[in-house]
C-alpha cells in the first residue's frame, strides 16, 4: 500500500486512466466516463463503474482489468457495476471524442436520435476525409454502441458511435 | 403468496421473458436476410440477454438460496419458467419475427419507462439503462413493420398473416399474475392496465399507418406467467441447458 496506510483517490484515478477500453483501446475507461465513483473507506477501495450498455461484454473484462491493475499496485479493490444514473455519451470527455475521430470512429454528435439517423436528418463527419456527405448503412454495427456508415466522398465505410442520451 | 415470494416470482416473469426472447432472437445469428439485419438482431438479442442477466441475478439475491443467474437460467424446468408465451413462439419468417418484436418492444419500452420511477433502486437503475436500448429496438421493429405492411403484396400478406397468428398472444402481457398484483400494490410494478392503454394507442396507430388490420374477437392465450407453456418452450430449454446440465461445473 502506498504512503503506508492511506490510499489516495487521485492515485487510483490515474491508475484507472491507464486502463484502455477493450473494444476501443485508444481511449481509457476514465475518458469514456465509465467511472462513477471511487470510494475509499478504511483502506478498502470500491470502484463503481457504469456500463455503456447493459449487456456490453466488455464490462466483465473491464472489471477484471481494474482489479488486476490495482492489485499490481498493492491495492485491494472491489468493483461494483452500477446502472443508476445511466451512462450517456455526454460523459465521454472532449479529448476522447478527438481520439475516437483520429482512430477512425465518428464520435457521437449533436444528440442525433435513431429516427433522425434513419430519416437521413443528420450531420455526421467522415473521420477519414472530413466530408459531411455520408450515408447510413446499418443502425447496428460491429458493437451495440456503433452504427455503420459510408462516406460518399472517399467511399470508405466507417463506424459511428451512436448518441446514447 | 407473501411479499418476498411475490417479489422473487415477479423478477422471474421479467427475467424469463427477456431470456427466452434473447434465446429466440439469437437463432437468427448467421441466418439474417442480409448482413446488416443479422447484426441488428444479434445486437438486440445481446441487449435483451443483458437485461435478463441483471434481472435473474437480482432474483437470485431476493430468493437468497444461493442461486445465481446461471443456476436460475440453466437448472429450472419448463414449469418453473414464467415468461409470457409470446416470446417462446418459433421465429417463423422475418415478418413473423418482426411483428412479435414490435409487440414486445412496444410493451417493454413503456413498461421500463414506467419502471424508471419505481422505488426499488436496482429495478429503477436497470430500467433507466434499458429503456434507452429498448427505444432503439422499438424504432427498428416499427420501421420494418411500416416497410413490410406498406411494401409489396407479398410482404404485406406475410406481415398480415403474422399479425393474425400472433395477436392472440398479446393479451397475456397485460394479464397480471398474483405476484404482479402484489408488486403493483407495493408500488414496485407499474400498472399493467395503464401500460395496455398506451400500448394499444401506439400499436393501433402504427398498424394503421402500415395498412395492416388487427384481427377481431380473438380469444387471448395465457398461462405462461403460471408456468403453463406451449410445446415450444421445452425444446428451447433443451438446447439452451444441455451443456451446463451435462457439465455442471464447466467454465469458459
Amino acid at each position: 500500500m502506498q504512503n503506508g496506510n492511506s490510499v489516495d483517490k487521485n492515485f487510483v484515478l490515474s491508475l484507472l486512466n491507464s486502463i484502455p477500453d477493450p473494444e476501443i483501446p485508444v481511449v481509457s475507461i476514465v475518458e469514456l466516463g465509465m467511472i462513477k465513483d471511487i470510494i475509499i473507506k478504511d483502506n478498502k477501495v470500491l470502484v463503481q463503474i457504469m456500463p455503456t450498455y447493459t449487456a456490453c461484454p466488455a464490462t466483465w473484462q473491464i472489471q477484471n482489468d481494474i482489479e488486476k491493475k490495482l492489485k499490481e499496485n498493492n491495492i485491494n479493490a472491489q468493483v461494483e457495476i452500477v446502472y443508476s444514473p445511466a451512462w450517456t455519451t455526454d460523459r465521454i470527455s472532449e479529448t476522447a471524442l478527438k481520439k475516437l475521430s483520429e482512430y477512425g470512429i465518428a464520435p457521437p454528435q449533436n444528440k442525433i436520435s435513431l429516427k433522425e439517423l434513419q430519416d437521413g436528418e443528420y450531420t455526421i463527419t467522415c473521420p477519414r476525409c472530413n466530408s459531411n456527405e455520408v450515408t447510413l448503412i446499418s443502425p447496428y454495427g460491429s458493437t451495440p454502441c456503433k452504427a455503420l456508415m459510408r462516406c460518399n466522398t472517399c467511399k470508405e465505410t466507417f463506424d459511428y458511435f451512436k448518441c446514447h442520451i | 403468496m407473501n411479499y418476498h415470494e411475490a417479489f422473487f416470482k415477479y423478477l422471474l416473469i421479467l427475467g424469463d421473458t427477456s431470456l427466452i426472447l434473447a434465446q429466440r432472437l439469437s437463432e437468427w445469428t448467421g441466418h439474417g436476410p442480409f448482413l446488416e439485419e443479422d447484426l441488428a438482431l444479434t445486437n438486440i438479442a445481446l441487449d435483451t440477454l443483458g437485461h435478463a442477466n441483471v434481472l435473474l441475478e437480482y432474483a437470485g439475491k431476493v430468493e437468497n438460496k444461493g442461486r445465481d443467474q446461471d443456476k436460475l437460467a440453466f437448472f429450472r424446468n419448463g414449469r418453473e419458467y414464467f415468461n409470457v408465451k409470446l416470446v417462446e413462439l418459433p421465429n417463423g419468417d422475418y415478418a413473423n419475427t418482426m411483428v412479435r418484436q414490435l409487440f414486445v418492444d412496444a410493451f417493454r419500452y413503456h413498461y421500463f419507462n414506467a419502471l424508471c420511477g419505481c422505488k426499488d433502486e436496482t429495478l429503477s437503475g436497470l430500467a433507466q439503462k434499458a429503456v434507452k436500448e429498448i427505444k432503439y429496438h422499438y424504432r427498428h421493429s416499427s420501421w420494418w413493420i411500416k416497410r413490410f405492411g406498406d411494401g409489396t403484396e407479398e410482404s404485406h400478406q406475410r406481415t398480415q398473416n403474422a399479425l393474425n397468428n400472433l395477436w392472440r398472444f398479446t393479451g397475456e402481457l397485460f394479464m397480471p399474475d398474483e405476484s404482479e398484483k402484489i408488486m403493483e400494490e407495493e408500488k414496485i410494478a407499474p400498472s399493467l392496465s395503464q401500460i395496455q392503454y398506451i400500448w394499444n394507442e401506439d400499436i393501433q396507430s402504427l398498424l394503421k399507418e402500415a395498412n395492416l388490420t388487427i384481427p377481431k374477437d380473438v380469444y387471448m392465450q395465457s398461462g405462461g406467467k403460471q408456468g403453463v407453456h406451449t410445446e415450444y418452450l421445452d425444446y428451447i430449454l433443451a438446447e439452451m441447458q444441455s451443456l451446463p446440465r451435462m457439465y455442471p461445473d464447466a467454465k469458459w
